[in-house]
């Protein structure tokens, strides 16, 4: 009796001390999170962060030029230093974490189809607050494309909204209040992770459901599903409206030949970052790949890190299929569309039922018992 | 043959053992609801979510509102009731009923262990375990035995029997056999201290896949079997540590450390109960009155008997009602529920349903979020008759929302024990039009591989 009572003491005891009852903290897999979040952090958000803002600084002083003196030589140095800017935020749109997601970076910088009638609205009154949930749509790149894009079918009809129109004043500003808006929210973000956001990134190593890494991979996941693939592809393509196509509500509609850039500069952005490629580099760090194999992750005999790279390169095929612009692909063969959408879903499965999963990530948190 | 049978139905045993499963058991339960309680798990599974899933045939069963709390109040009241043997019958059947109506309330928190509770707990209905070291024999002399019949004893050894072997009768299968899940799961907790590194070792999976489905098998015959039985129990008590150090299993290690103590001698029983009730300075000397309750052969004992026996069969079938179905049990999930089926798969799945007005042609990207709670999501995700149940509520949601006869398709994809995602449910059928029954449900996409065994 008494050995048995001993036992007993001491499986209590054993199984008390490893109590990971609610299953939110356990020892983990012991694979260092603390040198994953340091590559994410130094490597890649903050370079990419501050590439974004640099971008944007200069979009900001083009603008400056341009209103100084509009013509039609300073109308295309504010496109191309647009489309810089918008390459540079598919790098960082998927790090809405941190002083980025107290802010809704996305939200106030890449709503789309903008609404032109607002913004006419907006310029025309002179009297708005974009620092509003409903100026979304009016703000941001879209918004940029419509006032340097969208405004005439040529440069010289454009540049007289900022000259010879009776509200040039009224559109200078605008313009003005766009990149401002889009600088201020920049040199927040960067101000934030430069300061003290990085150590409380980094120092939240833990495997809870509020860890940075639980965090940051859901974070990304989502971006990739509702941004990249329902917004740049499905959306426009009638994926969620059974057939019915919006040639209107593709990314960057007024300047239209650069959907498919931008759509390229967005999955490669995840990919990187799957990769834990450091930013502007060829280097690879710890990254969600590392981890997969340092788990040794095989599905149907291939690591499932080897099988998700193989599915971004499937869809780099097939979005090279796609022309420029995605309103004539939509207009003129939207089955291409749809394949670059089945393609770009198919990692949405691996990310969502394969690898995380794998990485005991869950797709929000679960606490329960299981058995 | 008959006489057979009456010999052994006449068999006694010491009472002690009955009565020390009842206050183990009873003290477990009112550890298990107030730990429940204690997590706020009543308020986030039973009174949050807007939608349950039921059990087919139980639709009926729902939760109360602010009422679920009384209901688990009852429960851990009666649980109380029965360890200390106060009315115990009515204290064990009001305990069956209060926690097999929790259970039913919804199935995503089903778990095997709750099952075998609400099995263990309406077999107890029927022992006469409050014949000793209970408030009711020390109140009533009438109803203190010191000895009852053998097979009061023998059935719930029989129903942990079955559990066990049953357990590892599932896991005579290809995928555990070559280490799946464990491979993805041990090296889950490879942080941990000491063992970490050995559990992302390929061997380690293998041989703790072997080993335990080889414990399942042979530890109820390990534990009935005198000379094997202390050995049984040191694996007993190291097998349920661990795996109570590597998942996040709640109170299911306990329950079945304590319950297999059942199989030692009665003296041990008596020992513990005799220390415990001298610390409590109580008298256990009125239990000692060698009366022995006689197992009677009337008209109401032999029913009694023979449903109980019925019942057992019942529990030696159940878990083999699979077989009448087509396709990949782990893949359909079409009689895996209440087959003691534990830990045997790694599932995850992902959907994403659609709604379309039947006229308009209108379509609906459903957000589940909005309608399940994310315990709720995850288990809809991979098993099919949540997908259908879900499907329909949808259906009526945005009925009443004014669309016309709203059509529902999911595209769904499932991974399951290490193999890459693939479809899941057939994305062409309206599941709004298909219907819960026992029948094989056509629009499960088959399984592209195939798992070999039991």
């Amino acid at each position: 009796m008494k050995k048995i009572l001993v036992l007993l003491c001491f499986s209590v005891f054993f199984a008390a001390c490893s109590s990971s009852d609610s299953g939110s903290d356990s020892s983990g897999d012991g694979y260092d999170r603390t040198a994953l979040l340091t590559n994410w952090a130094d490597n890649i958000i903050i370079p990419s962060f501050e590439d974004y803002q640099s971008k944007v600084t200069v979009l900001q002083s083009e603008v400056v030029n341009f209103n100084a003196t509009p013509s039609e030589e300073n109308l295309v140095a504010v496109r191309t230093a647009w489309l810089d800017a918008y390459k540079a935020f598919q790098y960082v749109s998927m790090f809405e974490i941190g002083k980025a997601e107290e802010v809704a970076l996305v939200n106030c910088t890449n709503i789309y189809p903008t609404n032109a009638t607002g913004i006419e609205n907006n310029v025309t009154t002179g009297t708005y607050d974009l620092m509003l949930l409903s100026q979304y749509d009016k703000q941001g790149f879209p918004a940029i494309d419509y006032m340097i894009n969208g405004l005439g079918t040529d440069d010289a009809t454009i540049v007289t909204f900022y000259t010879s129109n009776g509200n040039a004043a009224n559109y200078k500003q605008y313009l003005t209040d766009l990149t401002g808006r889009l600088k201020s929210n920049a040199d927040l973000i960067v101000n934030d992770w430069t300061g003290s956001y990085r150590n409380t990134f980094i120092n939240n190593n833990g495997n809870a459901v509020s860890s940075s890494v639980n965090r940051m991979v859901n974070i990304v996941v989502k971006n990739y599903e509702k941004n990249i693939r329902a917004g740049k592809v499905g959306i426009p393509a009638g994926v969620f409206s059974t057939g019915t196509t919006y040639t209107n509500k593709v990314e960057a509609y007024y300047k239209n030949d650069v959907s498919k850039v931008l759509l390229n500069e967005a999955v490669k952005a995840t990919q990187d970052f799957f990769n834990g490629k450091h930013f502007s580099s060829s280097i690879n760090g710890e990254g969600l790949k590392a981890y997969l194999n340092y788990l040794n992750v095989i599905k149907d005999g291939q690591s499932l890190s080897t099988i998700i790279n193989n599915q971004f390169t499937t869809i780099f095929g097939a979005t090279a299929l796609l022309s420029d612009s995605f309103s004539e692909q939509i207009f003129n063969d939207n089955s291409k569309m749809i394949t670059a959408y089945d393609e770009l879903q198919r990692n949405v499965t691996f990310f969502k039922t394969d690898m995380m999963p794998a990485l005991n990530i869950t797709v929000d948190y679960v606490d329960a018992d299981g058995d | 043959m008959i006489e057979a049978f009456k010999d052994y139905f006449n068999r006694t045993t010491e009472t002690v053992t009955l009565a020390f499963f009842r206050l183990a058991f009873g003290l477990m339960m009112l550890f298990s609801i107030v730990r429940f309680l204690s997590y706020g798990w009543v308020e986030k599974m039973y009174i949050k979510p807007q939608f349950h899933f039921t059990f087919y045939g139980f639709e009926w069963v729902r939760p109360l509102g602010d009422f679920t709390y009384v209901l688990f109040l009852i429960c851990g009241l009666s649980a109380l009731m029965v360890a200390i043997g106060y009315k115990y019958r009515i204290a064990i059947l009001v305990f069956f009923l209060s926690f097999t109506y929790i259970e039913l309330m919804d199935k995503t928190t089903y778990l095997n262990h709750y099952y075998f509770i609400s099995l263990v707990s309406f077999i107890m209905i029927f022992l006469p375990a409050n014949a000793a070291y209970s408030v009711d024999a020390y109140r009533n002399n009438a109803f203190a035995f010191q000895r009852v019949p053998a097979w009061t004893v023998d059935v719930l050894k029989l129903m942990l029997g079955i559990v066990y072997f049953y357990a590892g009768l599932a896991k005579l299968n290809s995928d555990w056999l070559e280490a799946q899940p464990l491979k993805m799961w041990l090296p889950m907790s490879g942080g941990m201290p000491v063992v970490g590194s050995f559990l992302r070792e390929n061997w380690i999976h293998y041989f703790f896949s072997w080993s335990g489905a080889l414990y399942d098998l042979t530890i109820p015959f390990l534990l009935l079997y005198r000379k094997t039985r202390f050995f049984g129990f040191i694996l007993v008590v190291v097998f349920h540590v661990f795996t109570k150090m590597l998942f996040p299993i709640g109170v299911f290690p306990y329950v079945m450390i304590i319950s297999t103590l059942i199989f030692f001698e009665s003296g041990f029983h008596y020992k513990v109960l005799q220390w415990l009730f001298s610390k409590l300075k109580l008298d256990t000397s009125r239990f000692e009155n060698n009366k022995v309750k006689i197992q009677g052969f009337k008209y109401t004992n032999q029913i009694k008997l023979g449903f109980l026996a019925f019942f057992m069969m019942l529990q030696l079938l159940i878990p083999f009602r699979y077989l009448l179905y087509p396709g990949e049990l782990f893949w359909t999930e079409e009689g895996f529920r209440f087959s003691w089926r534990v830990m045997l798969m790694e599932k995850s799945g992902y959907t994403q349903f659609k709604v379309i007005d039947a006229k308009t042609k209108e379509a609906i990207h459903v957000d589940n979020s909005l309608f399940l709670s994310p315990f709720q999501e995850k288990q809809m995700s991979f098993q099919p008759d949540f997908i259908l149940e879900y499907a329909h509520y949808l259906h009526d949601y945005y009925k009443n929302l004014g669309y016309n006869e709203p059509e529902v398709y999911v595209e769904s994809y499932v991974a399951l024990n290490g193999r890459l995602s693939q479809k899941y449910i057939d994305p062409n059928v309206n599941l709004a039009k298909e219907n819960e029954s026992f029948k094989h449900k056509t629009w499960i996409l088959p399984f592209t591989d195939e798992i070999k065994g039991l």
